[in-house]
């Protein structure tokens, strides 16, 4: 980091000896808080002109620019980026629900940059030098900036489909007892293999928990299988053979049923049985239940 | 270390009471296939709750002592694999397929009853 930044404070000093790069940013900081109601009212007249934005009203993009703002200038005056960082996620937090995109956040981030380099070049294009100096320090200080929000907007949505992902796959699994020693699986759409090896585990565990004698697991709404899924079935069943349990496989479609015989998975191993009534027939028969019609 | 065999009226019981070296299992299996003969057994229970691994030679050497009991005259029921374990030893292929199974020593006791009154009844 040093090593970088020496050659350059030299080449600064070469060309005027007293007017050090912080004191640059000073005066650019300075300048850019003077104008600062003028400079936002163009950049909130620039975000509703490119459209971006649209999921949010007129008043809350004044009021969120009017803090960006304030981050962003404090951010460039301080040299550290933790605070706009927070806040960045923050907003993500709140932004992200609502339908606001990557490009749209990205795109206001570098228009706030467009709009401070403008007001930049305005105040002192009379001195060409003295420009290409300001700039030097603002440039890498804005891209910075600019880096951090939309990395920190990316995370924050990251973070947010994953919290989701993990909600989806801990509902989708349910094993539920439906009479002493018998469990029944439903399973319920697209298997994939990370699917498909929770489920694995939840049974095997479900199995160790409940004493579990027979398992029906219940494939009706498995739209397609492929020949990863059917082995990793074939497995499953197998494990559950080795806790002592045995498995009823029921609900699969004629689709599924094409698929497996084509693909040669080795289905001789499995219980089969047309839907899950009969499946759970079946099982209570093996455990020696009766169902008998009551007197009504 | 020296696996103990319980004898419980007709059956045996062999408890594994901490991971096995393979020399441990060969003792095992030599006892094991012994003493069904002298106590004119006919069933074994060989416990595994306490193995959290499963290598492919003990699941071999577990196999052929079951079909090494089997011609000796008895059953085996092989009980208590943890859940990590069953599905670890699917993935290896290691399938101890043609061995009863159960989920701890009172299932593998109620199924071995069930077996030998079922053959007692037809004697």
């Amino acid at each position: 980091m040093s090593k970088r930044d020496e050659p350059r404070v030299s080449e600064s000093e070469e060309v005027v000896p007293n007017e050090p790069r912080s004191e640059l940013l000073r005066q650019l900081v300075a300048h850019l808080r003077d104008n600062r109601t003028q400079l936002r009212q163009e950049w909130a007249r620039r975000i509703t002109q490119a459209s971006l934005l649209t999921a949010m009203s007129q008043d809350e993009i004044f009021a969120e620019a009017t803090t960006i703002y304030e981050n962003y200038v404090d951010a460039l005056e301080s040299g550290t980026f933790e605070a706009l960082q927070a806040y960045a996620r923050n907003l993500s937090e709140r932004i992200i629900p609502r339908g606001v995109e990557t490009d749209e956040v990205v795109g206001i981030v570098l228009l706030l940059r467009d709009v401070l380099a403008r007001s930049l070049f305005a105040k002192y294009q009379q001195d060409f030098a003295l420009l290409n100096r300001i700039l030097d320090a603002y440039e890498p200080a804005a891209n910075k900036i600019a880096n951090t929000v939309a990395v920190s907007f990316v995370q924050e949505r990251e973070r947010t489909i994953r919290q989701q992902q993990e909600a989806i796959r801990e509902l989708s699994t349910p094993v539920l007892q439906v009479r002493e020693r018998l469990l029944i699986l439903p399973i319920i759409g697209v298997i994939d293999p990370q699917r498909a090896r929770q489920l694995t585990e939840q049974l095997l565990r479900g199995i160790r928990t409940n004493r579990a004698k027979v398992v029906v697991i219940d494939i009706t709404g498995v739209a397609a299988m492929d020949s990863t899924v059917a082995n990793h079935l074939v497995q499953t069943v197998e494990a559950c053979r080795l806790l002592g349990a045995k498995v009823i496989v029921t609900g699969l479609s004629p689709v599924i049923a094409q698929t497996l015989v084509t693909i040669g998975v080795d289905l001789a191993k499995m219980n089969t049985v047309g839907d899950l009534q009969g499946g759970i027939e079946e099982a209570e028969k093996s455990l020696g239940y009766k169902v008998v019609p009551g007197e009504r | 270390m020296e696996v103990p065999i319980l004898k419980q009226g007709g059956h045996l019981i062999a408890a594994i009471q901490a991971a096995l070296t393979d020399a441990d299992l060969i003792r095992l299996q030599d006892a094991l296939v012994e003493q069904v003969g002298r106590y004119r057994s006919k069933g074994v229970i060989i416990d595994v709750t306490a193995l959290d691994v499963m290598d492919s030679f003990a699941t071999r050497t577990l196999r052929s002592m079951a079909h090494m009991i089997k011609l000796r005259g008895a059953e085996t029921v092989i009980c208590g694999i943890q859940p990590e374990v069953a599905f670890a030893m699917v993935q290896l292929g290691l399938t101890l397929e043609g061995i009863s199974t159960a989920l701890d020593l009172e299932e593998g006791l109620a199924l071995l009853n069930r077996r030998t009154v079922n053959s007692n009844q037809s004697v």
